[in-house]
Order: structure tokens, then C-alpha cells, then sequence
């Protein structure tokens, strides 16, 4: 059974339509992402899951009880905002408990739980301090304390590692996986960083213009992507898409029907570059590299076909190439995404990627 | 520090800076050190020629102005007037500024406009209908009419302090309150007022002090029973003419209360004057 259930949610902003009807299920203890470009609603849905807005059109259902009008204090979730959202006059120790003391929890039980979220997030030394007093990441800290010692229904989490830098970004991700993991507690999580939800996700939720583009674990999204968008978005560096003109002949007689006039889409880690013009010799088209990327552990080779198209190749050996080389590049057919004109898939990869 | 000043100000540019600094400031405390002089002088000191500035000061005036009328009685018509308009428009300012500040509608904007417009209005413009009104009410000299007439003329400036204080919390920290289970009542109990409290405070400090100096509408509304130090003063510019030294006195003794509240609330009120400004 569902624990928590949206049913055709909608909410307008005006005349804006800005969530057009969403249906999903949840199921407890279950990590879902919401993924998506800025703009596409995201934070909008998560908004009205925690009450902050109202809910416009549909249902909404928490462990078997209708919470489309219940406001946010009555609703048993639990948010961490992107600006952590502390409390700037309270001590940490009376951030983490002040909800457990609206709830007139007995003080003693309030102080083991605080004490206990304090230790797991190792903030025991800071409980004294103001907000203001600590740095960002151990802000970030008080921000998730706050809300497990609630033990809540729903953890909501609205791009809450935005605000920290690189390092202690991949850091707490590390952490609240962990946390996640340890209490099993389920989780909405709202981010635009599609590593972060690769890594963290059961499930993913890939949002576009207020509407569901995809739903599936993270290697359903990477192997199998619904359309062009959901392809693109998710990976880095992005799925090559040529349009179906730029395929060189040969390529072209691989498309299937329905994907005339589409695209193709492949993997960079599906692209294989080889130096030297193309001479028959088994390689499907011709180009000159532009770019060279060598991060170490893989290299990514930017060539530009002389059909006209842009394609990046990923590859784990290093390469002499150098930008202007000519080379000839090789794909592997039975990992080509075939897109139609409206960028919807007609024929799935046949593999999946390497 | 000095040195790099100079390098930026000629010296000459600084003598004058600092000398039109000065003569601004003794323009604007002439008047005041002259009232403070006056007030111990006798009637026949204080309009002698040329000015005396040296002179034995005498108490006479401050016993007369207590003789002739009542200043106890006036003083406590002004901090009840003032305290209490205050009080009220607090009270009436906090909840609008707050659903402005926090739920922003389409005509929020609007509506601010239409308040601080109402500023702009000569208070002349309206004194006939709330002088009727508070004649069919019984309401002419009480301190009750005063208290309303201050706390609304006073509303659409303590709106707008609130609203700009209000502004700046980031709403967040409201809607964490909310997730966390706090009622409406506990959200501002407990995190909006203590947040706030800085933007109430200079607020309230504003709006008692103009209430204090309000004049136009004391002299209006009141009279005897419930006068206001503004209409002490009035009551000494008499058309059988000026005695000097006692209206001095009065004055005196009208403004030293709220110079001395100015004084030690000096920092909360310029941080509500320059409301949004400086951050």
C-alpha cells in the first residue's frame, strides 16, 4: 500500500499552470529524488507536499489520511531548506528541540533525543552555540538534527547542499546517504544536481515544465530514457544526440522507421575515436577533434563530424590526439537511443551502456 | 588614516567641511540653547536689548507655569496619549505588516502606496469630519480620542517600519516554525516577534515621540481635561501677548521628558529612521 499518494496535483501561480496534474507513489522508507532544470516545478511540488503552498487541483495522501488541506504543522513532515532556515535566536540545543517542545514532549525525552541526533551528527560540542557561530556545513548539520529527532513521517529535503562548497557538498551527500540508510526513514529530496541524484536516489522523479517526464531508479533513467530530454539530462557529459540529417549514410540505413527525421542518441562512453581519416576501414564517420579533455582517469575527445555535428567521446585510456587531428570515429550500434521528431524514444537501446 | 584623508581632502577643503559642519550644528541648537537660557530669565530679562548672557537664574518661571496651570496634569495626559497610541498602533501595524512582509498579494504594493499616500493628505483637509465625529461621539476632550486620532495618523508610518523590518527575516525561518508544529499564534510568539523585536522597538520609539510632539490635533480635540504638553505651550502664545520667559519654561518643561527619552534611545531610533536603508 501507498504511503504517500499524489493524485493528479496541480497548482497555479495566476494564470501560470505551474504543477499540471502529477500523479506518484511512495512508498515508506523509499529515497526519491526530484530532478530537473531550474524552473521546472521542482521545488514548487515539494512545497506543496510540506503544505508551505496550498495545493490547487488533486489529492494528496499520507499513510491513509487525506492531507490536501491539513496546513504544514498538522501534516507529521519534516523539511531542511536550501538556507538551512535556523532559528538565528536559539542555541542549537533549542533549534533541534523546539519542535519536540511545541509537541509538549516530556523534557527528559527531549534531551536524550537531542543528545542522540547530536552524536550521530557529531554536534554535541556545538549545542550551546548560536547559529551565526557556526560554519556552513555544520549549520547544514543542525538543519537535518532539527529534523530527525522528530522522527517525522516524511523527510523533505529542498536542495539542501547548495549552499555548501564542492568538497563538503560530496561530503554530506556521503552522509545523508548514510543517515538514510540508518533509519530507514522515507525521503523527498529536491535537487538540480543529477549526480547527487544518481547517487542518492531509489527512485528518481525527472520533472520538466511542471509535468513528470520519467520515473525509475537511476540506472532505468541512465540505460533506458523515456524521451530526448529525460537522455540528456541525466549523465555527464551528455548524451550525443545528431539529428538524423548529420548521420552519415551508413547510419542512417541503421534508423529504424519512426526515428526518420529524429535523432540518435549515444552515450559518450559508446563513441570510439581513432586516429586517421576514415578509409572504410569499419568506422562509420569522419571528423576533426576540437577539444581534448584529459581528466586522468578518463579522457573526453570533443570531434566535430563532417557531417556537421558535435560529438564527445569518453574513453578510459589516454590519447595522443590533439585538437585539428582528423580522426574517424566508431559507434556501437546496439547502444543507439533512436529519437523521433517530438524526441519521445522508438527503439531502446538494445544494450546497455558499457 | 589621518594622512591618507589628506591625501584625498585638501586641508583647505577639510577646514571648510568641518566649519560648515559646525555652523550647521549651532544653527540647529541656537534656538534650543536660547529657549534653555530664556526659561531663567525674568519676563523683563528675557526681552531686554541687546540679550543678556549673563544674568542670575531664577526658578520663578517654572513655579508660575505650575501655578497657572496644571503641568502634572498635562504630563500625564501626554505619556498616557502617547504610550497608549503607540501601544495601539502596534498593535494594529504588527498584523498588517506582517501578511504584507510574508503573504505578498498581487495589490500588497498597491495598498502600501494608498497608506503612505493617505501622509500626504493635509491633516487640515480632515479635521472638520473628525471633529464632528468625535463631538457626536462625546469623544471632544478625552484622552480616548487622542489615543485613536494618534495611533491612526501615526498607522501608515508604522506599517511601513514593520513591513521593511519584517522583510528582511527570511521568510524560511517562518516556514521551518511551520513544518516544526507551531500554530499560527506560536510561529509569532516565538520566532517573529523575538526576530522582529529590534524593528518593533525603533517602531514604537518613533511613533511615541511624534505622538508626543503631535500638536495639531491635541490643540483640535482637546482642551483643559485632556491637553497634552503641546497645548500647555499654545496656551502660553496668547494674544495679549508673549511673556517670554514663562513660554520658555513651558516649553522647557514640555520637551525635557521626551529629549531625555531621546537621549538614551538615541541608537534604536536612528536605526528606525533609516529603516532599510543601511544594512
Amino acid at each position: 500500500m501507498a504511503y504517500l499518494q499524489l493524485r493528479g496535483i496541480e497548482k497555479f501561480f495566476g494564470e501560470h499552470r505551474a504543477i499540471k496534474g502529477i500523479d506518484l507513489t511512495i512508498e515508506q522508507g523509499e529515497f526519491i529524488v526530484f530532478v530537473g532544470p531550474s524552473g521546472c516545478g521542482k521545488s514548487t511540488l515539494l512545497r506543496l507536499i510540506a503544505g508551505l503552498e496550498s495545493i490547487d487541483g488533486g489529492t494528496l495522501m499520507l499513510d491513509g489520511r487525506d492531507i490536501t488541506d491539513q496546513p504544514s504543522s498538522k501534516r507529521d513532515l519534516a523539511m531542511v531548506f536550501q538556507s538551512y532556515a535556523l532559528y538565528p535566536h536559539m542555541s542549537v540545543y533549542e533549534n533541534m528541540s523546539f519542535a519536540l517542545k511545541l509537541a509538549k514532549v516530556d523534557k527528559q525525552v527531549i534531551d536524550e533525543k537531542v543528545q542522540n541526533a547530536a552524536r550521530i551528527l557529531n554536534l554535541t560540542q556545538y549545542l550551546q552555540r548560536t547559529p551565526k557561530e557556526l560554519s556552513g556545513g555544520q549549520r547544514q548539520r543542525v538543519a537535518i538534527g532539527r529534523a530527525i529527532v522528530r522522527a517525522p513521517k516524511v523527510f523533505l529535503f529542498d536542495e539542501p547542499l547548495s549552499n555548501l562548497d564542492a568538497a563538503l557538498r560530496g561530503q554530506t551527500r556521503v552522509e545523508i546517504a548514510k543517515l538514510h540508510r540508518d533509519l530507514g526513514a522515507t525521503t523527498i529530496y529536491v535537487t538540480h544536481d543529477q549526480v547527487e541524484a544518481m547517487t542518492l536516489a531509489d527512485r528518481v522523479v525527472v520533472l520538466r515544465d511542471g509535468q513528470i517526464e520519467q520515473v525509475g531508479s537511476p540506472l532505468e533513467l541512465y540505460d533506458r530514457p523515456a524521451n530526448q530530454f529525460v537522455a540528456q539530462f541525466i549523465g555527464t557529459p551528455q548524451m550525443n544526440v545528431v539529428p538524423y540529417a548529420q548521420l552519415p549514410a551508413p547510419v542512417q540505413q541503421l534508423a529504424p522507421q519512426a526515428a526518420t527525421g529524429g535523432a540518435v542518441g549515444l552515450r559518450p562512453e559508446c563513441v570510439a575515436v581513432r586516429a586517421g581519416a576514415l578509409a572504410g576501414q569499419g568506422g562509420v564517420a569522419s571528423g576533426q577533434v576540437e577539444l581534448v579533455e584529459a581528466l586522468g582517469a578518463e579522457t573526453l575527445i570533443y570531434v566535430r563530424t563532417t557531417q556537421g555535428a558535435q560529438v564527445v567521446a569518453r574513453q578510459s585510456e589516454r590519447t595522443g590526439l590533439q585538437a585539428g587531428d582528423a580522426v574517424a570515429l566508431d559507434i556501437a550500434a546496439e547502444h543507439a537511443h533512436w529519437f523521433d521528431s517530438a524526441g519521445r524514444v522508438v527503439a531502446p537501446a538494445v544494450a546497455a551502456a558499457a | 588614516m589621518t594622512a591618507r584623508r589628506r591625501s584625498k581632502f585638501p586641508l583647505g577643503l577639510l577646514a571648510l567641511r568641518t566649519a560648515v559642519a559646525w555652523g550647521v550644528a549651532l544653527l540647529l541648537v541656537f534656538p534650543l540653547a536660547w529657549l534653555f537660557l530664556t526659561a531663567f530669565k525674568t519676563e523683563l530679562q528675557a526681552i531686554a536689548v541687546p540679550p543678556l548672557f549673563v544674568f542670575t537664574p531664577t526658578l520663578e518661571n517654572f513655579h508660575e507655569v505650575q501655578e497657572r496651570s496644571d503641568y502634572l496634569l498635562y504630563a500625564k495626559n501626554s505619556v498616557i496619549t502617547s504610550v497608549l497610541s503607540t501601544l495601539v498602533g502596534l498593535m494594529l501595524a504588527a498584523p498588517a505588516a506582517y501578511a504584507m512582509a510574508f503573504f505578498k498579494g498581487k495589490h500588497t504594493k498597491d495598498i502600501l502606496m494608498w497608506m503612505l499616500s493617505t501622509k500626504m493628505m493635509p491633516a487640515v483637509g480632515a479635521l472638520v469630519p473628525i471633529y464632528v465625529l468625535a463631538q457626536k461621539s462625546h469623544l471632544l476632550d478625552t484622552q480616548l480620542a487622542l489615543i485613536i486620532v494618534f495611533a491612526l495618523s501615526n498607522l501608515p508610518i508604522m506599517v511601513w517600519m514593520l513591513y521593511s523590518h519584517f522583510k528582511d527575516i527570511p521568510h524560511e525561518i517562518l516556514e521551518a516554525a511551520r513544518m516544526d508544529g507551531a500554530t499560527l499564534w506560536q510561529e509569532v510568539r516565538l520566532v517573529l516577534l523575538p526576530l522582529g523585536m529590534g524593528g518593533l522597538a525603533s517602531t514604537g520609539l518613533l511613533c511615541l515621540v511624534l505622538s508626543w510632539n503631535e500638536a495639531f490635533w491635541s490643540l483640535n480635540l482637546s482642551a483643559a481635561k485632556a491637553g497634552t504638553l503641546a497645548t500647555l505651550i499654545a496656551s502660553y502664545s496668547s494674544p495679549e501677548g508673549l511673556f517670554w520667559a514663562k513660554l520658555s519654561a513651558a516649553s522647557l518643561m514640555a520637551i525635557a521628558p521626551i529629549v531625555v527619552f531621546g537621549w538614551f534611545s538615541q541608537k534604536q531610533l536612528v536605526q528606525g529612521l533609516t529603516f532599510g536603508a543601511v544594512k
